[in-house]
């Protein structure tokens, strides 16, 4: 039992390290799209972030050097990160439900890492003090976690606004999270167990030895399924995060050399777009297309 | 409210998933007496007959029904082939990336539907939210697109794809103003508005189907006469010539239009709607860069005189084909600049979306609101306020403000030449559409208008009546300073039908008109108290 438990917790983080790969790079290779930037955009000049405004508002902007405001990037993604302050801004009865499950993850993620370092440093007092810490974080996070999941699973299923947007899928993804954890508090605290520095040692060095209550093995199964399904379904909003705010709402840069050499790649293309209008025969390339006069007579379209 | 299931799209049976109930929409401001609007016009008999009109009773694109079931399998395959496209960077790398992101990574919370003002307005209607229609289309690219199985249906759910569905979803297309201000509440940053874009793509690109009033009337004819609004360029040079005449009569002030000037410091794009419907505007603009002293220009080159992009709202190749007539105008002329007019959408087009086209054509491009900033703080123009001494309030164009970042010149002007200025809230770039953003302004075939006046219009009705809460009295007249040509329309005719000029004297009008009205060089009472 402890390894099946051992194997699919190493799988889990595999599997989703290797799905979270490929998103960032399916997502990263894909053509520089036109301009679709949304105001404000925190990198502009503070004095222009605090209405919302662009360097538009100036008469000679193109002469002047592109702001590179990155505190005010920072002072908006930190506290979208760690805080989801759009959920607390733009709807608060979630951010009660949310925050707790998506701060329970990140202290988890944390007690996982102080582990770690704490196995790697086990015959140290530093390993003493690091498992200490990771123990605090692992319980609030479990507790967190099984909180904020439960309470997504109890709206998912309950309010009425979402039942259009619910399917099994969703109850799932909250619910697994839930129940994972809840077994795992459970487990410990009804069965007992190791303490987590050697639950940690035995993990590292693959001890299949060490026993562990039921509960807590199949809440530790669960955990690892759950971990390696995420890249593989929306909950990877994580990784879409960072290209829909740094590629898409923040990127206001004015064209370029670097841009109009990628976007001279992309008039190549040979769209298919079957309308009259366009005449997408897939031989006319995307420069043709737009420079086609779709009212002229065919002889002098161009 | 009749409780609409996602699946209710594909449903074959021909009744409106659901008719929008006055007594369900939203209450109206009390500055209106509590008095209801005219019920939603009935579609005709006709109408109903041959157009497709089963999602909300309202029709806007007359899209005529198919004659057999073999007709329909021709449609759905049409409109399927279009949603592969969507997804391949050869038909779409323009917004396959931004796309993609809202399809694979909206967790579907529903913290958007209460930013949208159509949805609020229409009594929190299901079919309005802005995730109904991407959820539509989200679970057709995991089934059709993705060609995914039991685990896909598992996350995301099953849809019918069926002719009814179509036709529903290309009239849902029609029912977002692509404000975006959903997608500004958004904590992952999907994009529901972007969907309704690249629906309304698929139909017009693959389908050949479009609003009337923004294809056919819209771009095609601007493409072949060089405007939306018919005018060749022998016919805009007159009508500039009159406006010239009439605005030299007026103002006491000599005013002339120079024409394809080459070498001019900026060349001047209006909505040339403006020319026909408010001439007063581009002669106000006029009056402005001659007393600056401004070296500027018109195009009489076909499309280079009339600053509109309707592509913007539904079809790249439309998009692209105008914004590079536009520049390649500026180019013939080799002006330095191209200024753009009070109009939002052609703001956004020239400046922000067009940026990346632009290729060898590249040039700066200026907002007129940032220009008219500088002179008039410049103290180029004597001017006096107090001949603005009335109650005025800013709307924001969406496109200009939210989509593109250009809030304060407009107000810093407001703040010298309007002693009485209020803002609106919310404002800036949290404000809210005037209901005629993304063509709607410009579309009222069969009763689609009843539905611009009664929900997509309804959210700015109350800000506008709320802004002039304290002075609604008929005696003091009041000033709705909409900078964009495309708000304007939906403005007076939103304010028409419910009478807001007769019940309190709010008129509405562009910026330069209150610059010119404040000029001491010019005749007092430049801006006329009439309705127009």
């Amino acid at each position: 039992m402890t390894a099946l438990v051992f194997f699919l917790m190493y799988a889990g983080i595999l599997v989703f390290l290797i799905g979270c790969i490929r998103r960032v790079l399916q997502y990263s290779r894909m053509p520089l799209h036109l301009r679709w930037e949304l105001y404000p955009v925190p990198h502009e000049a503070p004095e222009r972030v605090r209405h919302g405004g662009s360097y538009f508002e100036e008469t000679e902007w193109w002469k002047k050097e592109q702001t590179a405001n990155l505190a005010g990037e920072l002072g908006f993604m930190i506290p979208e990160m760690l805080l989801l302050r759009g959920l607390w801004e733009f709807n608060r009865k979630l951010w009660y439900r949310s925050f707790p499950f998506h701060f329970g993850l990140y202290l988890l993620i944390g007690a996982a890492i102080l582990s770690g370092m704490g196995a790697i440093f086990g015959g140290f007092a530093v390993g003493a003090a690091l498992f200490t810490v990771a123990r605090l974080l692992a319980w609030s996070g479990l507790a967190l976690t099984t909180l904020g999941g439960a309470a997504l699973f109890w709206r998912r299923l309950t309010d009425p606004e979402l039942r259009n947007y619910t399917g099994l899928g969703d109850l799932f993804n909250v619910g697994a999270f839930a129940l994972a954890c809840g077994l795992v508090i459970f487990g410990k605290l009804a069965y007992g167990m190791m303490p987590m520095g050697a639950f940690a040692h035995a993990l590292f060095t693959f001890d299949t030895s060490v026993k562990m209550p039921v509960m807590v093995s199949a809440g530790l199964m669960l955990g690892s399924v759950i971990v390696g399904y995420i890249p593989y379904t929306h909950m990877a909003h994580f990784v879409a995060k960072y290209f829909t705010y740094h590629s898409i709402r923040w990127d206001d840069a004015p064209n370029n050399a670097k841009i109009a050499s990628k976007v001279a790649e992309y008039l190549t293309y040979r769209p298919t777009w079957l309308a009259p209008h366009i005449g997408g025969d897939g031989v006319k390339n995307w420069a043709e297309v737009a420079t086609t006069n779709p009212t002229a007579a065919p002889e002098v379209r161009k | 409210m009749k409780d609409v299931d996602i699946r209710d799209i594909s449903r074959r049976d021909p009744e409106p998933l659901v008719l929008p109930q006055m007594n369900e929409l939203k209450p109206l401001p009390a500055g209106l007496g509590g008095v209801d609007g005219p019920a939603f016009t009935p579609l005709s008999a006709q109408t109903t007959e041959k157009c497709e009109c089963g999602l909300d009773g309202v029709c806007a694109l007359s899209l005529p029904k198919p004659k057999s079931r073999e007709e329909e399998e021709v449609l759905v395959k049409k409109f399927l082939s279009g949603v592969e496209k969507l997804f391949t960077k050869e038909n779409n790398w323009t917004f396959l990336q931004p796309l993609l992101l809202t399809m694979e990574a909206c967790t579907r919370c529903q913290t958007c539907s209460d930013s949208c003002h159509l949805y609020e307005a229409s009594g929190r209607n299901e079919m309005y939210r802005p995730t109904f229609r991407s959820e539509i289309l989200r679970r057709i690219y995991f089934k059709h697109v993705k060609q995914g199985g039991v685990l896909s249906r598992f996350q995301h759910g099953d849809i019918e794809l069926n002719w009814p569905m179509v036709a529903r979803l290309a009239e849902l297309a029609y029912r977002c103003n692509l404000c975006r201000r959903c997608a500004q509440t958004c904590p992952i940053g999907a994009d529901n508005a972007l969907v309704a874009h690249e629906l309304r793509k698929i139909f017009s690109m693959e389908m050949g189907i479009a609003a009337k009033e923004i294809h056919e009337n819209g771009s095609m004819k601007q493409l072949k006469t060089g405007s939306s609004t018919g005018m060749n360029p022998a016919a805009v040079k007159d009508n500039i010539e009159f406006i010239d005449d009439e605005m030299t009569e007026k103002t006491g002030i000599e005013t002339h239009t120079p024409w394809d000037v080459e070498g001019a410091e900026y060349l001047v794009l209006h909505n040339a709607g403006e020319i026909l419907a408010w001439p007063e505007n581009p002669g106000a603009f006029a009056t402005i860069l001659n007393a600056a002293g401004v070296s500027w220009t018109m195009s009489s080159e076909l499309v280079g005189y009339d600053s509109i992009n309707y592509g913007l709202w539904y079809d790249d190749a439309q998009f692209a084909r105008v914004a590079l007539k536009h520049v390649g105008a500026a180019k013939n002329l080799k002006v330095k600049k191209i200024l753009i007019g009070e109009c939002g959408h052609a703001h956004k087009a020239l400046s922000v979306i067009a940026d990346r086209l632009m290729g060898e054509l590249n040039m700066p491009r200026v907002s007129s609101m940032s220009v008219l900033r500088d002179i008039v703080v410049s103290g180029k123009l004597d001017l006096d306020p107090s001949r603005n001494n009335f109650p005025v309030t800013l709307h924001d164009p969406c496109n200009m403000v939210r989509l593109m970042g250009v809030v304060e010149p407009q107000r810093e002007i407001l703040r010298l030449i309007a002693p009485q200025f209020r803002e609106m809230e919310p404002h800036g770039v949290n404000n809210y559409c005037c209901g005629g953003g993304s063509g709607f302004a410009i579309m009222s075939p069969n009763n689609f208008s009843d539905w611009r006046f009664q929900i997509s219009g309804r959210k700015k009705l109350e800000q506008v009546l709320t802004a002039f809460g304290d002075c609604l009295d008929p005696a003091i007249p009041k000033y709705v300073c909409a900078p964009c040509s495309n708000c304007k329309g939906q403005m007076r005719d939103l304010f028409a039908y419910w009478n807001l000029w007769d019940k309190h004297q709010i008129l509405y009008g562009g910026l330069v008109e209150l610059i010119v009205n404040a000029m001491t060089t010019v005749k007092p009472g430049f801006l006329e108290w009439q309705w127009h």
